[in-house]
Formats: C-alpha cells, structure tokens, sequence
C-alpha cells in the first residue's frame, strides 16, 4: 500500500512536470462546455445540470482513454518499466499507483467543467447529488480505464495515440453525449444504450437529477465492463508474456 | 555460499535458441566478468537472473529462491539502461523513488557522493550528459545495499577518469564482500577488475575460469628484445618485428630464453608478457563450430595441455574448482596462475 502511494506519488510528479499533458485532458471537456453548452442551455436548470454532467462523462472519458491508452503504451517503450521490476516489488504497486494517479488526474481535469457550469450556467445540484455524482465518476471512471488499459497495452504508442483519438468522438456524440437527455438524433437513440458511454452518462443524470434509468443502457455498460477487462488482461498477460516471460 | 545459480538454463525465443544449456555459479564475494560478442546471450542470462524472463527450461536461482519473486531480488542491485532514466524526474527524485522498494536504504547524499554526482541532485535527469547518467544508473545498483549487484557494461560512454572512479568503486563494493555479475565490452575492464571470467557464444558457456587461465587458454606468451639477426629457435611460432624491437610468440616462454641465452647473440630490452585476455576471447569465440556441446568433454585445467587442442571444438573449457579456489586463495585480488616452469603449456596455436 505505501509502495502503490510512492508510485502514485511519482507518476503525479512526472505529468505535472509537463504540465501542457494536464492542460490538455481538461481541455476539450471545458472548451465543449463553452462552446455547447453555455450558449445553448439558456436559462433552464435541468437542462444546464443534465448537459453539465454530459460534460463531466465526456471529461471522465477522454482523460481516462488518453492517459492509460498513450501513458502506458508509452511506458511500455521504455527500458525504465523492466528496470522497475527487477526491484524487489511485484507489479501490483506500479499498477495501483497508476490508477491511483490516474483517479486523480481526472478529477483535477474535471475542475474546469464544473467551475463553468456554476459561474457560466444555470446549473445547480445539491450537497448530496454533488456527492452522488462524485461516487459516480469513480464508477463511470472503471470502463474507460480498462479502455485506455487496453488500448495502452495492446498497441505501440504511436497506434495507441491514433486509437484513443479516433473513438473517444464517436463514443462521445453516439452515446448522446453531446445532446440533452431523449433529445439525440433517432439513430442516435437507437445505438446509443449499445455504447458504454450511454450507461454512463445516464447514471450521471440520475445522479444530479430526477433520471430514470434505461436498463438496458446499464445492462450493456456491464458487458461492457466485462469485455473491456477481459481486453485489457488479455493485452497485459501477452504484454507480460512477450517482454518479461 | 551460492547467491545466484543457473542450471541447465534455456531460453528460447521462437525459433532463436538466445541460451543454450548453460549452468552457473555465482558464489558469495565473486567479483565474475561475463564476456562475449553481441547476440551471445549475456544481456539474457542477466535477463534470468533477475526475474525479468522466464526460463524455456532448465532453472535459475536466485538467494535459494525464484528470481521471480520480488522476495528473492531484496538484496540484488541492477542498473537500468540510462536511456530509460524518466527524463522529467530529478535526480534526487528518482534516487528516493528507488529507495521506497528497499527496508535500509543507503541515504541519497551517501549514495550520490559515492558515485561523484551529489551536486546533480536537484537536476532533471533529462538533462544529464551520458557519463552523469551512467553514474546515476550504476549508483541505482547500490540503493539497497546489495549483496549481489549485475553491472550490464557499468562504463559504457565514460570517459577514463569516470571509469576508473566507478572501477574503484566497485572494487570497494566487492572488497567489503559483495558479489559481482559484471558484463563488459571492455576486456580491459574485465582484466582489471574480475578474478573470474566466464565467456559466452552463441547462448552457451565457452570457458569459466580465472581470467589467467583463460588467458593461458590459447597458451601463447610473447617475448620482445631488441637485438640482431636471431639463430633460428626452436618453439617460436612466430616473429614480428615492429619499430626495431623484434616479437617472439611462443609457447614456453622460459625454454626460449634459456635457448636466447645458450645462442650467445647479444639482445637488450627483453621482455615477456602473457597474451592478452582478448587474444584468449577472440580464440575461443571465433572457433565455434556448431557441434552441440557433449557434458563429458568439460575439460578441467589440470588436463589442459594434454587437450586444449581437443577441447576447443567442444566449447566447452570449464574448471570451477581452480577459479574458486584461486579467487578465495588470493583476497587482495590478485589471481595469479602463472605456470611453473616444466609444466607442460597448452598446445592450442593462436592466430597472430
């Protein structure tokens, strides 16, 4: 446990040392926040929390998919993660530290978007569904880090960064993300329970707001989930299998 | 005390056979070079060792255990490639990073001064010019005081005065009674600094021995004087004459110069030395046939001059005991096997 914090530590202290890499998880969520979201939600609570929380998924993904997909893949090309392991440690406190990092480096990114929604919007949430959320970023935060996983360790950096860019939109603008709630386009509705963004972005809204929930939206997040880590232990055994056995 | 042992120890990538069958001992207070050209299997025998990869078949030990468990790598040292040092991290930073892994670390500044880079500590590795960044690495092998450290080409990129420091430091570390795997491209090195040396080609061990008598392997001595025309001698394979200081190779120094001297020919500057370690290297590595290797053809010393001919094509030259018993007989680090004089010298012919 203190060695997955000392990792955690480190692997905080290498992204702030670049810190354009900060800048650039938080920025497309808070520039779609300005550029989607403030202009257009007018002066309607509801909408402007359910679009604020769209923007908090969007943000939980795409830092989630960028950092372990290009970190990783990354890390995987250096001579330093093999080093690390011959020190007497498993890989299990490198692996903890990173999501550790990891976690928070998505809720820093996050600051932005919820800074423009209370100053530049009319969204509100109370206490407790500000807490609801947070709990459910952590959740929403577990299918796209198994995606960045998987990304990050089945693919060369190169690919991976190519990868992690060309679904983050997709997911995002299919899984109605980038719409207020049950008013996408009809064929995004009809994909959209099938993306894990959808399941996500629909706990989110129930978390800051009165949302019921599609089951099968939730249903298909679990598969999800379930496939997503099945990928990213595939791609880290044959990682393991192809540097280190 | 056996800290690191291989037994049998394949590996194989795909087809590439990278280490073939190879059996090693590293016993407490060994100070072992590891030589051999590039693509012989060093960097994966280390690879064994230490945890990274997993042996084909055969085994490996490490402190009686698995290299593989983290328990077992409590008290080895390993230099990273300075290549990979994270280049944001600041020296100081990525001292105590490694420090964490370890339950008595040595302190940043002890470490950093032992290594001459203690004014660096506050500068980002990135920054470091090759040599700081090799000091760093080798420095990296020590954190946890280590009773056994594996030093892969320690001085590559150094300069002579950083080499010999880091040298001396190694020397300290081994004189306090620490254990060396040390793999070098520089014969000069492993001369200077292991009793034993242990010379791989193509995945397989060529030779163990003390590097004295790996050097008497190819059993050529050269004797240089200056003089005139020189009666023909008996045991001379060959003369070359350079700058007006005429080279003999031969295989019993002491009979040629008995034989100089009953000549009656006047000479001056004569002197004798032994070849070379890289003579021996070049010798052993460059006669490899692709034979696989027969375990009853290790051949021990003592039945060297008898078959060191024979035995080359084999592959196999191996006398544990003499090396061990060498390096324990001589503390102060000096391995010295220089033959008596009547006993028989190998008959293996070099190239010259």
């Amino acid at each position: 446990m203190r060695l997955s914090l000392v990792h955690a530590r480190y692997q905080l202290l290498e992204t702030v040392r670049i810190p354009i890499a900060l800048v650039g998880s938080a920025f497309f969520p808070a520039a779609s926040m300005l550029f989607f979201v403030v202009p257009f939600t007018g002066d309607d609570p509801v909408i402007a929390t359910y679009a604020t929380a769209s923007m908090v998924t969007f943000s939980v993904m795409s830092t989630n998919i960028f950092q372990y997909g290009i970190g990783v893949a990354e890390d995987r090309a250096q001579p330093w993660d093999p080093y690390l392991r011959t020190l007497p440690a498993g890989a299990a406190p490198r692996f903890a530290g990173r999501i550790l990092a990891g976690l928070l480096l998505t809720l820093v990114s996050l600051l932005p978007v919820v800074v423009i929604a209370a100053v530049a919007t009319e969204a509100r949430v109370t206490g407790p569904a500000f807490l609801a959320a947070l709990g459910t970023v952590v959740v929403v935060a577990v299918p796209f880090t198994l995606m960045g996983l998987a990304i990050g360790y089945s693919l060369p950096s190169k690919a991976a960064i190519v990868v992690a860019q060309v679904v983050f939109f997709p997911l995002a603008f299919g899984g109605g993300l980038l719409f207020p709630p049950g008013d996408s386009p009809g064929f995004i509705e009809a994909i959209a329970p099938y993306l894990p963004t959808r399941g996500a972005v629909e706990l989110m809204w129930a978390a800051v707001g009165d949302f019921p929930v599609d089951r099968l939206a939730l249903v298909m997040l679990g598969v999800w989930v379930v496939l997503l880590a099945a990928i990213a232990g595939w791609a880290y055994r044959r990682d393991e299998g192809r540097r280190f056995s | 005390m056996i800290l690191a042992r291989a037994v049998q120890a394949t590996r194989r990538y795909g087809d590439v056979t990278a280490l073939d069958r190879v059996d090693l001992e590293l016993p407490a207070g060994e100070l072992v070079g590891l030589l051999g050209p590039n693509g012989a299997g060093k960097s994966t025998l280390l690879s064994l060792l230490v945890g990274l990869r997993r042996v084909s078949s055969g085994r490996v030990e490490l402190f009686g255990g698995d290299p593989r468990d983290p328990a077992a790598r409590r008290q080895i040292g390993m230099t990273p490639q300075e290549t990979g040092l994270p280049p944001t991290l600041r020296v100081g930073e990525v001292v105590d990073f490694v420090s964490a892994h370890y339950a008595d670390p040595v302190p940043r500044a002890e470490l950093l001064g032992r290594f001459g880079i203690d004014d660096l500590a506050r500068r980002q590795t990135g920054g470091l010019s090759g040599g700081q960044k090799r000091r760093l690495a080798v420095a990296l092998a020590f954190v946890g005081r280590p009773r056994l450290v594996f030093l892969d080409e320690p001085t590559t990129g150094l300069d002579v005065t950083a080499r010999r420091e880091l040298w001396d430091g190694i020397r300290q570390f081994h004189a306090d009674g620490g254990t060396v795997l040390l793999s070098s491209h520089y014969l000069e090195e492993i001369e200077a600094l292991a009793h034993r040396v242990v010379v791989l080609g193509h995945g397989r061990v060529l030779a163990d021995d003390t590097v004295s008598a790996i050097r008497d392997l190819v059993g050529v001595r050269r004797v240089s004087l200056v003089a005139p025309e020189l009666p023909p001698l008996p045991g001379v394979r060959a003369v070359e004459r350079v700058d007006g200081i005429t080279h003999l190779l031969t295989t019993d120094a002491d009979q040629l110069v008995r034989d100089l001297v009953h000549s009656g020919v006047s000479f001056a500057d004569l002197e004798i030395r032994p070849s070379s370690l890289e003579d021996a290297f070049l010798a052993i590595t460059e006669t490899q046939p692709d034979t696989q290797p027969q375990p009853d053809a290790h051949m021990q010393s003592d039945a060297q001059a008898q078959s060191a001919a024979q035995a080359q094509p084999d592959g196999q030259v191996q006398s544990d005991a003499q090396a061990q018993s060498a390096a324990q007989a001589q503390p102060d680090g000096q391995v010295q096997s220089e033959p008596q004089p009547g006993q028989p010298q190998p008959a293996q012919p070099a190239d010259v």
